[in-house]
């Protein structure tokens, strides 16, 4: 297949980071080309390059030309290609290159075609939107490449994979020929990244080109025609899916052999810790959301809560952390109720919370790592005596916690938003977990991080657990809770259909009960457990 | 569709094989840390708006401007009317507000040797004058600075200092036959109290129901306005036809270090111990720590087992008695009475002190004494060189502009930014 994009040394250095160095990538028509790293590894940058967002200090970029009448017939080229400079992401969607970021960037209140249109308006006399233009062209690109979608609906209304669709959409409608997807998957369901995997093989028949920038190895084995697998900055190496295997990428990743098997030590649960009766929360547009959910969690225990996101999950955790009200029910920790205690409360409790949206409600972004070491303890001794803040013990804490929970930080002066996710995510893990707790509640602790952040993440919960420390995981990824929990719950509109073993656990049977099934239905048609033993946790 | 892309594509972005990739457009300019950006910003915008300035200045004056239909005969004539003109309007500023530092040379010296110190006293007046005008504004720029660092707009200095200086004079001049030490310290309580509690109510509307305090303090701006206005027509009025509150005790005033016509009071150093006061507060406290938390981050905040609701009303109460003092420091170190239109927008100016302190409280001083040695130089600009003091509005306004948007002044200076840290202001309606 001929080249339709070559990156040749593309070098850029931030203050104090070499975030490309000498990177060389091709791309060819019809080409699923996978990028794969770890956090920081470089691919955003890389991309953010190609996307002419940030200029490189070095290097070029060659691209297929998009119109070759505007190319003197003595520019030099290589394999017909043609070095171009990107200045904007006008520059590179004029190149026919287009980029849907992991955080969408359209508008909710606007409708689909708006959306689509914004930026590129189709007038009439210059001056009067043509919607109906719009809205027929996008008709036809849903048509031609399988991405169902009205026109006429509301951002706002439209799921997370449907929004998906939509900047894909953007896209082919400003005639991208060469698509990047920004860990495209990290925010879809299973069932949305099947439908999103048949869109892009549909986008490459048709012969656009896609780069794929994930950390997935299951994804990349999956979909990719090529791998290039990226860290610290530089190509480690180019392969196929047929040529490697999950742990030869992993190691590629890291830098070292990752261990993708969960070692769960057996343990004998303790006493019960939190204890959770008929609990009745209401979401925002108070819709009942959590209804009538009963389970316990025990010492030296995970339970883990599966189910599709928006389900009540959310709510739930609010609830048990005194965020969200609790309308009817009962919540008790070690005994004590805690039903609508305020939060301050429950976390002197001893529970640690491990926030869904870190980003949001874990972290202050615009201040320093020390002071987000400190966010639940700052009031207290060591760190405060009387109203006066102790400076000098807060920070000599946040680098040793820092340091042992290998935050990689240029010093704990720099304000959270310097960091990548996994290490914002250690942040608050390290904030947490190194409070005297007696029990977690970690919702989707995992979300979008790296195999290496992933791996020490679940070692971490894994270690809390030995201690003798109480977990309650929320997590829609089916594989983290099969492979830590010591029992499942699964939630489904709000209520807990069943909860199971996770020993030997039938996938097939969670599946049934994250649809909606009843337990007694599902049972019929899958046996809760089979006899499998060992999990393979996959990225 | 086809054609506007060929033409984008031609003119923008292709270019020949082999060149060097330097040059590229978005990489020019200096490259400034942010921590020095933070101090370069507003002194650029302050150059920025007296140049600006200078321009109105040059095109407002007839003189000047006729100068230039003879341009061409003779354009020497037109560049130095022009310099003159300039020169004579800032010099007479920079006069009007700092002095001559050779006068005041002169008189220490005819001090030392004859012990007469009219001279002396003559040279820095200017300057004390400065000072006094930048003492309310400190006040009222650590009040709205305050607020910002929690997340809240205070609109209502205004007001808040209007109800201050009231509540100020009314124990100034209502309790008498106390010695100074606890008048004076009653008086300025009474000033602190009166902006907490009209800032407390707008406050516990926002903290309780949400209401955003934008709205809330304009409206108590106006209740403010009108009460004040009732207040020195009715019960607070002095004897005689002007509406305005009798003289405080000479008890309650705080102390001048000079004899009349220096003005110069206590009251400024008053107002840097305060700004040292809420420097601590904010960086050095446990309440500071939240505060700034709820300001940059309320769900973290509450996430963390922080109050909103404590800290937006403690946020806005503080901001309230800051403002009051505002109003305080001017009714018992400068004029003694409260009269109507007392307040003169120094709550509105505050605004943009805070803004162009960075809601930072030594930013805050050193913005006020910017704006204390305009405002006081403006008034002997306009006797010595005739230029109107809407002219320092106008700078101060054109210096709001460039601190509010700061890519102008990245544009004019070529000054690069590599993700400078942005410091929230205020967050949207209804959160």
């Amino acid at each position: 297949m001929p080249l339709v994009l070559e990156l040749r040394g593309i070098t850029k250095a931030f203050p104090g980071v070499l975030a490309n160095d000498h990177i060389d990538l091709t791309l060819e028509e019809g080409e699923i080309h996978a990028l794969l790293g770890e956090n920081g590894a470089g691919k955003s940058t890389l991309m953010n390059i190609l996307y002419g967002l940030y200029q490189p200090d070095e290097g070029q970029i060659f691209l297929r030309p998009r119109n070759r009448s505007v190319i003197p017939a003595s520019a030099a080229s290589r394999d017909g290609l043609v070095e171009v400079k990107i200045h904007s992401p006008n520059d590179a969607i004029a190149q026919g290159i287009g980029m849907v970021h992991q955080h969408f960037m359209l508008v909710p209140p606007l409708t689909v075609t708006e959306n689509v249109m914004l930026g590129l308006e189709s007038t009439r006399g210059g001056i009067f939107l043509d919607q109906r233009a719009a809205a027929q062209r996008i008709r036809e690109i849903s048509q031609q490449y399988g991405l169902e979608v009205d026109p006429d609906a509301y951002v706002r209304d439209l799921p997370v994979g449907v929004q998906q669709r939509v900047e894909i959409i953007k896209l082919l409608y400003r005639e991208a020929d060469i698509l990047i997807l920004d860990e495209p998957t990290a925010v879809l369901t299973p069932q949305e990244v099947d439908r999103l995997f048949s869109t892009i093989k549909n986008l490459v028949k048709q012969g656009k080109s896609i780069i794929f920038i994930t950390h997935k190895l299951r994804e990349v084995m999956e979909i990719a025609d090529r791998i290039t697998v990226l860290r610290n900055g530089r190509v480690v190496g180019t392969t196929t899916p047929a040529r490697t295997t999950p742990a030869e990428l992993a190691a590629m990743m890291v830098g070292r052999q990752v261990d993708l098997v969960v070692h769960k030590e057996s343990l004998t649960p303790g006493e019960v810790v939190l204890e959770v009766k008929d609990l009745q929360v209401l979401d925002d547009r108070q819709h009942l959301a959590v209804n009538g959910v009963s389970f316990e969690v025990r010492e030296r225990e995970i339970l883990g809560i599966a189910g599709v996101q928006g389900n009540g999950q959310t709510e739930l955790v609010e609830a048990l952390t005194g965020l969200r009200p609790v309308i009817a029910g009962e919540i008790r920790i070690l005994g004590t109720p805690v039903t609508n205690a305020n939060p301050r409360k429950i976390l002197e409790k001893g529970v640690a919370h491990v926030p869904e949206d870190r980003q949001r409600d874990g972290l202050v972004l615009s201040r320093p790592v020390h002071d987000n070491l400190v966010l639940c303890t700052y009031y207290l001794p060591p760190f405060a005596k009387g109203i006066n803040i102790q400076e000098d013990t807060i920070i000599a804490t946040a680098s040793r916690l820092v340091e042992e929970f290998d935050v990689r930080t240029p010093s704990v002066f720099v304000p959270a938003s310097t960091l990548s996710g996994g290490n914002q995510q250690k942040v608050i893990v390290a904030r947490e977990f190194s409070r005297p707790v007696k029990l977690i509640i970690a919702a989707q602790p995992t979300r979008g991080l790296d195999v290496g952040s992933i791996e020490y993440i679940h070692q971490r919960i894994l270690q809390k657990r030995s201690e003798g420390t109480a977990v309650l995981l929320v997590s829609p990824e089916l594989d983290e809770i099969i492979a830590l929990s010591d029992r499942i719950a699964v939630m489904y509109r709000g209520r807990i259909m069943d909860i199971v073993p996770a020993k030997g656990v039938n996938r097939e049977y969670l599946g049934l009960l994250m649809a909606g099934v009843e337990a007694s239905e599902a049972a019929k048609v899958a046996p809760p457990t089979i006899g499998v033993e060992e999990v393979e946790r996959v990225f | 569709m086809g054609e506007e892309r060929k033409d984008t594509a031609s003119t923008q972005t292709v270019t020949q094989g082999k060149q060097p990739a330097k040059g590229a457009r978005k990489e020019r300019g200096i490259l400034i840390p942010p921590a020095w950006q933070t101090l370069l910003l507003p002194v650029l915008a302050v150059f920025t708006g007296l140049v600006i300035g200078a321009i109105v200045i040059v095109i407002t004056d007839a003189a000047v401007v006729a100068t230039y239909r003879n341009f061409f005969r003779a354009p020497g004539t037109a560049l130095a009317a022009t310099w003159h003109s300039i020169a004579t309007a800032y010099g007479a500023l920079l006069y009007g507000s700092l002095g001559n530092p050779r006068e005041v040379y002169e008189g220490i010296r005819l001090y030392l040797s004859t012990g007469d110190n009219t001279l002396f006293l003559r040279a820095i007046w200017p300057i004390t004058e400065s000072l006094v005008a930048a003492t309310p504004y400190i006040f009222g720029g650590l009040a709205v600075a305050l607020g910002f660092r929690c997340g809240l707009f205070n609109i209502g200095a205004e007001g808040q200092l209007g109800i201050g200086a009231l509540a100020a004079a009314w124990v100034g001049y209502r309790i008498t036959n106390l010695p100074a030490f606890i008048h004076l310290p009653l008086a300025l309580l009474a000033g602190a109290l009166g902006g907490a509690i009209w800032a407390a109510i707008p406050g516990y509307l926002k903290a309780k129901t949400g209401a955003h305090e934008v709205v809330n303090t304009i409206m108590m701006n106006w209740i403010s306005f009108r009460l004040s206005d009732w207040l020195l027509n009715g019960p607070m009025k002095a004897p005689g036809y002007r509406p305005i509150t009798p003289n405080i005790e000479p008890t309650a005033a705080l102390p001048r270090f000079f004899p009349p016509p220096i003005r110069f009071h206590a009251g400024f150093f008053l107002a840097l111990i305060v700004a040292g006061i809420v420097y601590w507060f904010l960086f050095k406290t446990t309440l500071g720590f939240e505060i700034r938390t709820v300001g940059a981050n309320p769900d973290a905040a509450r996430y963390a087992g922080m109050s909103i609701t404590r800290n937006i009303m403690l946020a806005m109460v503080l901001s309230g008695a800051l403002a009051g003092l505002a109003g305080t420091s001017q009714v018992l170190g400068v004029d003694y009475w409260v009269g109507q239109g007392f307040t003169a927008g120094y709550g509105f100016d505050s605004i943009a002190l805070a803004l162009l302190g960075k809601s930072h409280p030594f930013g805050v001083v050193l913005a006020s004494l910017l704006f204390g040695t305009l405002r006081s130089g403006a008034t002997r600009m306009q006797s010595l060189a005739g230029i109107p003091i809407d002219i320092i509005s106008i700078i101060q306004g054109l210096v709001i502009v460039f601190i509010a948007a700061p890519a102008i002044i990245r544009w004019l200076y070529r000054i690069r930014v590599e993700r400078a840290e942005e410091v929230v202001l205020t967050r949207g309606w209804g959160k």
